[in-house]
């Protein structure tokens, strides 16, 4: 038996920068993760349906664009009706603070701004999943 | 991982996968890739029914543009028969530091997401040696078996167990590109031998050509017996045919260039007549042979070996192992003694 945490690693919207996504995406690898990574301009039904089939655990939406309160709800919407109830999703990028609680509200279980440290993102992900 | 998937009961889950459920065909991958009875007793469920699909290896170094042929590659046989539906199984390889992996081949595969008749699924090598081949074959019978006509399994041509992967495919693609110098990387990596169609993509590149030379060259120098190859042409149109009963398959050499998808329908008729080449060659049914003897053996290996550790015990394992450092015993003798041991046990 060799379980992996699996995490998609997502980047929706049409900024063009993804260094941000890369960056979690090998920091989690480094944690032993698998990581599924997409690259670019994703929409939310092509990263919902690239969550059904990885079958992942987590998904993380990396956005810069400033149109993370219309995607990433409609994101946790789509995995919701796709039946992935138990998908944890998380954010991070330049998301202002009076947006995380209407993004929590709407699914989103946790949410790191432009400065978070990647060993958090790790530890976070670690704890929703480590069965201690 | 999470707590609620563990109490998913596998016959339920198999049966959602064989009516064709994507959800399910997910978790159902996930379940056998984890490895465990529990995968087992899913591989014994879903095995009669697996065996229809087609599975086209391809294999070659990084960058060459693997992940780019087989994203065009689908795309074409979804476009030529909307009925025919295509499984990928992509592999990259896990980091032996970490254990953890970034599997990228997605990224390149961009076109096919929104199509219901394409189902990608991104594996990593992790750990098991010579588990890699056992454990992405069973995945393709999981795609098999929920009914997908033509399933491409993706794998870094670099190092032995790639090989065993591409080995487990009907038809292999080995994939080539220039810019390398003068090596031909597949020939470095020992994975020309395999090759039932040699591509060389980035045809749009300085080099190509000399890549294809040096490809023919070396396949002369090799089992073909004469050039029956098409020489020199930028995509070309004449692909050997299936050969008559007693010759041998010409492995072709096709030049693409994947990023703009050209020369992909040569690829697509290259590999139906190398299918109806197997179909009519008792090479077809040796490979059939050789693939469930090795998939025996892999399954053998890795059972016995557990069996035989857990009836020993670790204690006796680890005392084994400081003698032999210790030079007090060889390796041999020890495991000669751990089989007695367990044989009693
Ligand atoms: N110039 C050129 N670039 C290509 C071609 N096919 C793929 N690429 C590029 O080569 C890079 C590696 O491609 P990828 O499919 O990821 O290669 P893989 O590592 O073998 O799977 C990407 O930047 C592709 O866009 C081609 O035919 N010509
Ligand atoms: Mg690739």
């Amino acid at each position: 038996m060799d379980k992996k945490i699996r995490v998609l690693i997502a980047k929706p919207g049409l900024d063009g920068h993804d260094r941000g996504a890369k960056v979690i995406a090998r920091a989690l690898r480094d944690a032993g993760m698998e990581v599924i990574y997409t690259g670019l301009r994703q929409t939310p039904e092509m990263i919902a349906e690239a969550a059904l089939q990885e079958d992942v655990d987590a998904v993380g939406l990396s956005i810069l664009s400033g149109a993370h309160l219309t995607l990433l709800p409609r994101i946790v919407n789509l995995l919701r009706d796709k039946g992935l109830n138990d998908v944890l999703v998380f954010a991070g990028g330049i998301i202002p603070d009076e947006d995380i609680a209407p993004l929590k509200a709407a699914g989103l279980t946790a949410i790191f701004g432009p400065g978070t440290n990647t060993d958090s993102v790790v530890e976070f992900i670690r704890g929703q999943f480590q069965t201690a | 991982m999470a707590n609620s998937r563990l109490l998913e009961a596998v016959p339920a889950l198999v049966d959602r996968a064989l009516q064709g459920d994507r959800r399910s065909i997910a978790r159902l991958i996930s379940r056998v890739e984890d490895g465990g009875p529990e995968a087992w007793s899913a591989l014994s469920l879903i095995y009669p029914r697996t065996g229809r699909a087609q599975i086209i290896g391809v294999t070659g170094a990084p960058g060459t543009g693997k992940s780019t042929l087989v994203g065009e590659i689908a795309k074409l046989y979804r476009k030529s028969s909307p009925a025919l539906t295509v499984g990928i199984v992509a592999v990259d390889p896990t980091s032996p530091f970490s254990g953890g992996a970034v599997l990228g081949d997605r990224i390149r595969m961009r076109d096919l997401s929104g199509d219901e008749g394409v189902f990608i699924r991104s594996m990593a090598t992790r750990g098991s040696l010579g588990g890699l081949a056992r454990s992405t074959t069973d995945v393709v019978k999981v795609l098999d078996a929920a009914g997908f006509d033509v399933i491409v399994i993706e794998t870094v041509g670099a190092g032995q167990s790639e090989i065993e992967v591409a080995r487990t495919a009907d038809t292999v693609i080995v994939v080539e590109a220039p810019g390398f110098g003068d090596e031909v990387q597949a020939i470095k990596a020992g994975i020309l031998e395999i090759a039932d169609i040699l591509v060389v993509n980035k045809a749009d590149r300085d080099g190509a050509q000399s890549t294809v030379n040096a490809l023919h060259a070396m396949l002369d120098l090799g089992t073909a017996p004469h050039g029956l190859l098409h020489h020199g042409v930028l995509m070309p149109s004449v692909i050997p045919t299936p050969a008559k009963s007693d010759e041998r398959w010409q492995p072709p050499i096709l030049k693409t260039i994947a990023s703009q998808g050209h020369g992909i329908d040569e690829v697509i008729t290259a590999v139906a007549h190398h299918r109806a080449f197997l179909a009519a060659q008792p090479e077809g049914q040796q490979r059939a042979r050789l693939r469930a003897s090795m998939e025996l053996e892999t399954i053998l290996r890795e059972t016995l070996l557990d069996r035989l550790l857990q009836s020993v015990g670790a204690d006796r394992l680890n005392a084994l192992i400081d003698q032999v450092v210790a030079r007090t015993i060889d390796p041999y003798s020890a495991a000669d003694q751990l089989q007695r041991a367990a044989v009693q046990a």
